[in-house]
């Protein structure tokens, strides 16, 4: 065979790998969609988001403790995540560029990030579970936050890096001080960035069900109490679909349904704001 | 020619990361309202010089000066010295053109606002003004709200130098501010240089020496961080009094 022949046929079979791979990795996305949708829309209903729980097995209730419940503990996790995640990448970009401590805290927030969420779920029980003596909303919105506070930090650090550093020099030459460099300008180079990384990070914890069984645990009734244990979208797709009850199994449809939905249109928002930035 | 000078670089050396010694014991004068270029093989320490007189290198860690730069009597080299007042009044163009990711109006006024000038009214009057001195007010006046990013490289270098010019500087830093740009362009920014000595003083490296030779009034010709020959620019180019002056500028080396 001549090199001419070996080399086609390589590429042949490269692209016919990478074809089937593609394939493969999209069929079971659109099948576990497509079943999520198909069983989801069928429960869909008005009295799933304004209903809270029947009792046990009884027809007509709906999930607005678990909707209102996911929005707190999510917004809360947000609330406490993303500054800190945003200040640190600032931190890891600018003020420490280049040092050691820089790469270190860099190399650690990688490792949190991979680190099973039930095990920050666990740690968060030990430190503001086991010690007040029970569930509440703001553990899970705790466990929620050190989740993001990773992914936001590291985003917000690759980001700032990719602002050209004569940007800065270009500002720092207008006699602007450090602090107005980065708020005025490299944010603002960075600002897209940033933002999909925090929509990323937000989705990212929607979904998350273990850490929020050892700390917001869950709740049958409404509560608006963050002290307190606190239902979520996902602990009860959790409890309804391990339950008995047909109409509990329908309603862990409708709710995957939802959140899958929720989490799609934040990422494709992100999406959004990236192409409308740089059209 | 006016022959006042401006500043006095008296036996400066500077030297990066601690102990890399890069200019060695420079002196020079600087002409007021006049341009002087500074020219000289790749790494002869020329940009680093020009970073001196805004103390750029301040920026990294370690960096050290030695020696004096005198503005009317004033050491800039002083440890007291207010970095953020002199920078505000020495400007810098860049090689490649840095327009801030905000719109042709913010980017003007942003140096304003720096200074204080909070009002629009006021800044409104001042970013046309700099504006005009860029001779960019024209290609640009009904577009003022939009990006920076959508004017052409020649543009956004005028955009930088009228960025520059808002605050009023006393003196204009420029750092091969055509080498990045097409020869239409270079030529409108060397019409503007020429323009702009008449009420500010400027300094240009350059690694184009029919550019030093067309618009500079004074020439500096460095090598391995230390200057060789300083003189008038017409002296340089045709009758310089070093050997090695004559060598790089007629082409033999460099």
């Amino acid at each position: 065979m001549t090199r001419e022949q070996t080399r086609k046929i390589e590429g042949v079979v490269a692209l016919s790998l990478s074809t089937i791979s593609a394939f493969l990795g999209l069929f079971w996305l659109v099948f576990i969609l497509g079943d999520v949708l198909v069983h989801g829309i069928q429960a869909l209903n008005l009295t799933l988001f304004i209903n809270d729980p029947a009792p046990a097995g009884v027809d007509g209730g709906g999930l607005r403790h678990a909707f209102v419940g996911q929005l707190m503990i999510t917004l809360c996790a947000s609330l406490i995540g993303v500054p800190i995640g945003v200040l640190g990448g600032t931190f890891l970009a600018e003020y420490a560029r280049g040092k050691k401590i820089a790469r270190m805290i860099s190399i650690l927030s990688d490792i949190v990030v991979s680190v099973p969420s039930i095990v920050i779920g666990t740690f968060v029980y030990a430190i503001l579970v086991k010690p007040v003596g029970h569930f509440s909303g703001w553990a899970g919105a705790v466990a929620l936050a050190i989740i993001m506070i990773p992914v936001v930090l590291r985003t917000t650090e690759d980001m700032l890096s990719l602002v050209p550093w004569e940007l800065r020099e270009a500002a720092f030459a207008l006699g602007a001080p450090y602090y107005k460099v980065i708020i005025q300008v490299v944010y603002r180079g960075a600002a897209t960035g940033i933002l999909t990384g925090i929509l990323l990070s937000i989705a990212r914890v929607a979904g998350e069900t273990a850490p929020l069984l050892f700390t917001s645990f869950n709740n049958s009734f409404f509560s608006l109490d963050m002290n307190h244990p606190m239902s979520s979208l996902t602990a009860t797709i959790f409890q309804y679909a391990m339950g008995p009850y047909k109409t509990w199994h329908a309603q862990a449809w409708a709710a995957a349904f939802v959140i899958t939905v929720f989490i799609l249109i934040l990422t494709i928002i992100g999406r959004l704001i990236i192409k409308w930035r740089y059209r | 020619m006016p022959e006042s000078i401006e500043i006095t670089v008296k036996d400066l050396n500077f030297y990066y990361s601690g102990n890399i010694h890069v200019l060695k014991k420079v002196n020079l004068p600087v002409y007021k309202n006049s341009v002087t270029a500074l020219i000289g093989p790749s790494g002869c320490g020329k940009t680093t010089l020009l970073r001196c007189f805004n103390r750029m290198h301040d920026l990294y860690p370690n960096n050290r000066y030695e020696g004096e730069i005198l503005i009317r009597g004033e050491n800039i080299l002083d440890n007291t010295m207010d970095l953020i007042s002199l920078r505000s009044r020495i400007g810098m163009v860049f090689q490649k053109p840095t327009p801030f990711p905000m719109s042709i109006f913010d980017n003007i006024a942003y140096g304003l606002k720096l200074k204080g000038i909070k009002k629009t009214g006021d800044q409104s009057e001042l970013v046309e003004k700099a504006l005009q001195q860029a001779h960019l007010w024209a290609e640009v006046k009904d577009k003022l709200k939009a990006s920076a990013y959508e004017l052409s490289g020649g543009q956004q270098q005028r955009l930088v130098i009228a960025r520059a010019l808002a605050v009023n500087p006393e003196m204009l830093l420029f750092d091969e501010p055509t080498s990045a740009l097409d020869p239409l362009s270079t030529a409108k920014i060397e019409e503007l240089i020429e323009i702009l000595k008449k009420q500010i003083t400027i300094i240009i490296v350059t690694h184009n020496m029919q550019q030093a030779a067309r618009i500079s009034d004074w020439t500096g010709f460095l090598m391995l961080g230390e200057l060789i020959e300083f003189d008038r620019t017409d002296k340089i180019f045709t009758t310089p009094s070093q050997k090695l002056t004559e060598d790089y500028v007629t082409g033999r080396f460099g």
